[in-house]
């Protein structure tokens, strides 16, 4: 990455924070940010503005406002250059990742959304986080097939042309893996939110409700207590699912993000199953069995299974519970100056909505109500903004959902004095985040 | 969206109550069709716990052996207790007291590795596993004997059946009941329903909450950059740049290395799967091929059997064609292995 003048230029000049009256600091960082102290922050900034203004007219000029940029000279490339457009090639370190030495292999492995970098509730699709088992294929979409069998009427085998021919719904849903954040059960052990948290997406699914295709099939209501889902990979993964979920929300997906679904995510077709964990949205999806009983499928038995401080193990350990974290600042990120910040970050619920998330500058002694950006949907991540002013001293930074069920996101002693700490899935833990006095930001554990 | 539809879907809305919508169309029933009886035997061959779904047959230990020997072992080693390529399948901590309680106890010490067979309850997952997807680089290749030849391989080496232990659908269930850890899984928690009680909530406390907030955990300096340069991994610009991790030197140390290792085309094409650099895998390392074809011009011949794949030369075992390969990727790959540095 180019050190030039340019880039330094680029970041955030020293904040104007002397221009910010230290009480209006210490009222914001006592109260949050309301109205009142937004209007009176806004004040404050305009007058700094027009000193920096004059600063600027008896010092210096920007050279990249009084020397013509060599964009602004040139004639620029044609319509379609890209047929497929891509980022912006400053963007090359947004980018999947792999956490060294997490897995023996790279088809049984895991490369993570960097999420220190994104934005709103959307993953873009090439920054899906990717799971895979035995590798990814790329399926020859005319020559996939959809079979449902066993508690129904007729077996029924379905082309994808038919598929997509049948009434579809379009629903956003947050994607988990259950081992998300597994690595942090003992100690920190990883660096970023990338590595801590990057087992997590949210995109649009588009497809054919799982309901309508079971009833087309004429399932058995009487009988019907669990589906199987199957992959056509080779690993051909296969999960137990309760027919609650596959009977409520479940979609038989072949869009995402307004486009057919990438093979890494399981093109042509994958099961969606809305609040559950993602081993169990089926990529490659070949087959639905309707049964009355669960499978003890392959990794429901082995793996996939949280392990108890008294040695039991919790088999099908479907649901992610609510969980939060903030995305920015975050562990290996660093605050070039004192002042205004918008921390910024995600919450979800497996079980509902987003109902509300709290921002801790202190380590949890004492919460703030943090702003929910944009539409709170069921199912699916949410984004919250929190306006924080940095003095330089060090904070523990924390967030906290409560979802629609009343449920609190746990801190990580809580969660641990149950569920001990060689569980593997489902850590919804509170996340820390410590901001050294420096402004260096690290993944940390407290208590 | 057509009207049609449009009842249909709101019909759906109402599904939770698990009566379908009246308005359901007939004229969908033109949309799929009856699946035939040879179709639905070649795609169900789930194992559920109680055997339903189990093709009849049988194998030996002894067979299990020979055939572990030939396609498993390479992987998990010849005793199911390698880690190299995954976590181990036997050994570990089994007790003849577990054996009797079906619970295995050292699932509750930490120091113990935790293998497949300590932890599977249902004898069902381990043949429905073999069955499905192994051996890992060829899933669905093996016949339904040397599927319970294999398993039963597995079991003696965790010494739950004798070597001359023949296992067959007729008998799978006395060994279930043998299995170790039988006992040893619960659904009695919140995670399996929607409407399940969580196990632990959090306080709602906003101020002054009795919180320990000393840190008891963090990354020492030394590990900061075991995930590469973290400045590298955010924008370099906008209010979070990222910290310097690796040492300032190291940009000026990558100078120009005489023959590069084409890591992502290695990557990218499973390569890595099957062969590290140094030490076997399911092939030779790369060091290996390298030395073997020092000073041969062997570029040609290299980039023919890595697309076309072969045996013979190294073992018995196959490298399979990597027919997928682009030219550019084949190219660099030849030309590093073929290289004399
Ligand atoms: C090329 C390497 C390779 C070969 C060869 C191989 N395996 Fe595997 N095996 C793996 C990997 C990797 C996994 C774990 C895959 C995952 O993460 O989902 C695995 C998983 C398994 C498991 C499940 C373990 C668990 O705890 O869930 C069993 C059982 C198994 N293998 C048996 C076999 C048998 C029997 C053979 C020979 C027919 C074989 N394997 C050949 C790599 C291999
Ligand atoms: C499924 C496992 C597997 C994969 C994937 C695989 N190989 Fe191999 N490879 C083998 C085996 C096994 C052999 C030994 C074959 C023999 O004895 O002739 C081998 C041999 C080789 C050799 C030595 C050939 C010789 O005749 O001495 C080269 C070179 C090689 N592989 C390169 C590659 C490259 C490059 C890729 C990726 C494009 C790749 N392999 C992918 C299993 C694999």
């Amino acid at each position: 990455m180019s050190d030039s003048s340019e880039h330094t230029q680029g970041h955030v000049r020293p904040a104007p924070e002397s221009f910010i009256k230290p009480d209006l600091v210490a009222s914001i960082s006592a109260h949050g940010i309301d109205d009142e102290r937004r209007g009176l922050l806004k004040g404050a900034f305009a007058s700094a503005l027009v000193a920096m203004t004059g600063k600027a007219v008896a010092g210096e000029s920007d050279p990249n406002i009084v020397n013509v940029p060599e964009w602004s000279k040139i004639l620029g490339k044609s319509v379609a250059t890209n047929p497929y457009g891509l980022p912006s090639k400053y963007e090359a370190n947004i980018i999947r990742r792999q956490s060294p030495g997490l897995t023996q292999t790279d088809q049984a492995s895991v490369a993570f959304t960097p999420l220190q970098s994104m934005f709103g509730m959307i993953t873009p699709s090439g920054l899906h986080f990717e799971r895979h088992h035995q590798g990814w294929v790329d399926i020859d979409p005319s020559r996939h097939r959809f079979m449902i069998n066993g508690l129904v009427k007729t077996p029924m085998v379905f082309t994808m042309e038919e598929l997509m021919r049948m009434p579809s719904v379009s629903r956003m849903h947050f994607l988990e893996c259950g081992a998300n954040t597994a690595l942090e059960w003992g100690n920190s052990a990883v660096p970023t939110v990338q590595y801590t948290h990057g087992m997590l997406s949210g995109s649009e699914w588009t497809g054919v409700p799982l309901s309508l295709l079971l009833e087309r099939a004429g399932i058995d209501l009487a009988k019907a207590k669990y589906i199987l889902a199957e992959g056509a990979d080779g690993s051909s993964m296969t999960r137990t699912i309760n027919i609650e979920n596959a009977l409520d929300d479940c979609i038989v997906a072949y869009g995402q993000n307004g486009e057919m679904i990438r093979p890494e995510q399981g093109y042509p077709l994958r099961l969606v199953v809305p609040g559950v964990q993602g081993v169990s949205w089926v990529k490659w999806l070949r087959r639905i069995e309707v049964g009355d009983q669960p499978y003890a499928a392959k990794d429901e038995a082995s793996h996939y299974v949280d392990l108890m401080p008294d040695g039991m193990q919790r088999q099908y350990t479907a649901i992610q519970e609510a969980k939060s974290v903030i995305t920015s600042p975050s562990g290996g990120q660093k605050l070039m100056n004192q002042g205004y910040y918008c921390v910024t970050g995600l919450a979800w619920s497996g079980r509902g909505v987003v109902k509300k998330v709290e921002v801790s500058a202190d380590g949890g002694r004492n919460w703030h109500e943090a702003r929910i950006e944009g539409p709170a949907l069921p199912k699916m991540i949410t984004r919250f903004n929190f306006d924080w002013v940095w003095k330089g001293e060090e904070a523990l930074l924390q967030s906290r959902v409560t979802d629609s069920t009343g449920y609190v996101q746990p801190q990580r002693t809580e969660l641990i004095a149950v569920r001990g700490t060689r569980s593997i899935y489902h850590n919804n833990a509170i996340q820390t985040w410590r901001v050294n006095q420096s402004g260096e930001v690290e993944n940390v554990q407290l208590g | 969206m057509c009207s049609l539809a449009k009842t249909l879907l709101a019909g759906m809305a109402l599904l939770s109550t698990v009566t379908f919508a009246s308005s359901y169309p007939e004229a969908l029933n033109q949309l799929g069709r009856v699946a035939t009886d040879a179709e639905v035997a070649a795609w169900d061959i789930d194992v559920r716990p109680d055997f339903k779904g189990l093709p009849v047959g049988s194998g030996s230990v002894e067979d299990g052996e020979a055939i572990w020997l030939d396609k498993c072992a390479v992987c998990h080693g010849d005793f199911g207790d390698s880690n190299e390529v995954f976590s181990p399948l036997v050994l570990g901590s089994i007790t003849p007291e577990d054996m009797e309680s079906g619970r295995v106890a050292a699932l509750t010490d930490a120091a113990v590795v935790r293998t497949t067979l300590m932890k599977v309850a249902t004898l069902s997952t381990i043949w429905d596993y073999i069955n499905r997807a192994m051996p890992w680089n060829a899933p669905k290749s093996l016949e339904v004997d040397e599927v319970y030849a294999l398993t039963a391989y597995l079991l003696h080496l965790g010494y739950i059946v004798e070597y001359d232990f023949v296992l067959s659908n007729e008998n799978i269930n006395d060994v279930q009941a043998q299995m170790p850890n039988r006992n040893g899984m619960t659904t009695d928690h919140g995670l399996w329903s929607v409407s399940g009680t969580p196990d632990v909530v959090g306080s709602g406390c906003t101020s002054d909450c009795k919180v320990d907030t000393t840190v008891t955990s963090f990354i020492p300096a030394y590990a900061m950059n075991a995930h590469g340069n973290l400045k590298d991994q955010v924008r370099d610009y906008g209010p979070f740049p990222g910290i310097q991790t690796a040492p300032e030197s190291d940009a000026a140390e990558v100078a120009a290395p005489t023959n590069v290792i084409p890591e992502q085309a290695l990557i990218s094409n499973g390569c890595t799967g099957c062969h590290k650099q140094e030490g076997q895998l399911v092939g030779p390392s790369f060091n290996d091929i390298m030395a073997r074809y020092k000073g041969q011009d062997a570029f040609e011949y290299l980039k023919g059997k890595v697309k076309n794949g072969g045996s013979g030369v190294w073992g018995s075992m196959a490298m399979p064609p990597m027919s997928q390969i682009d030219d550019s990727a084949l190219q660099a790959i030849a030309e590093w292995l073929a290289a004399d540095n």
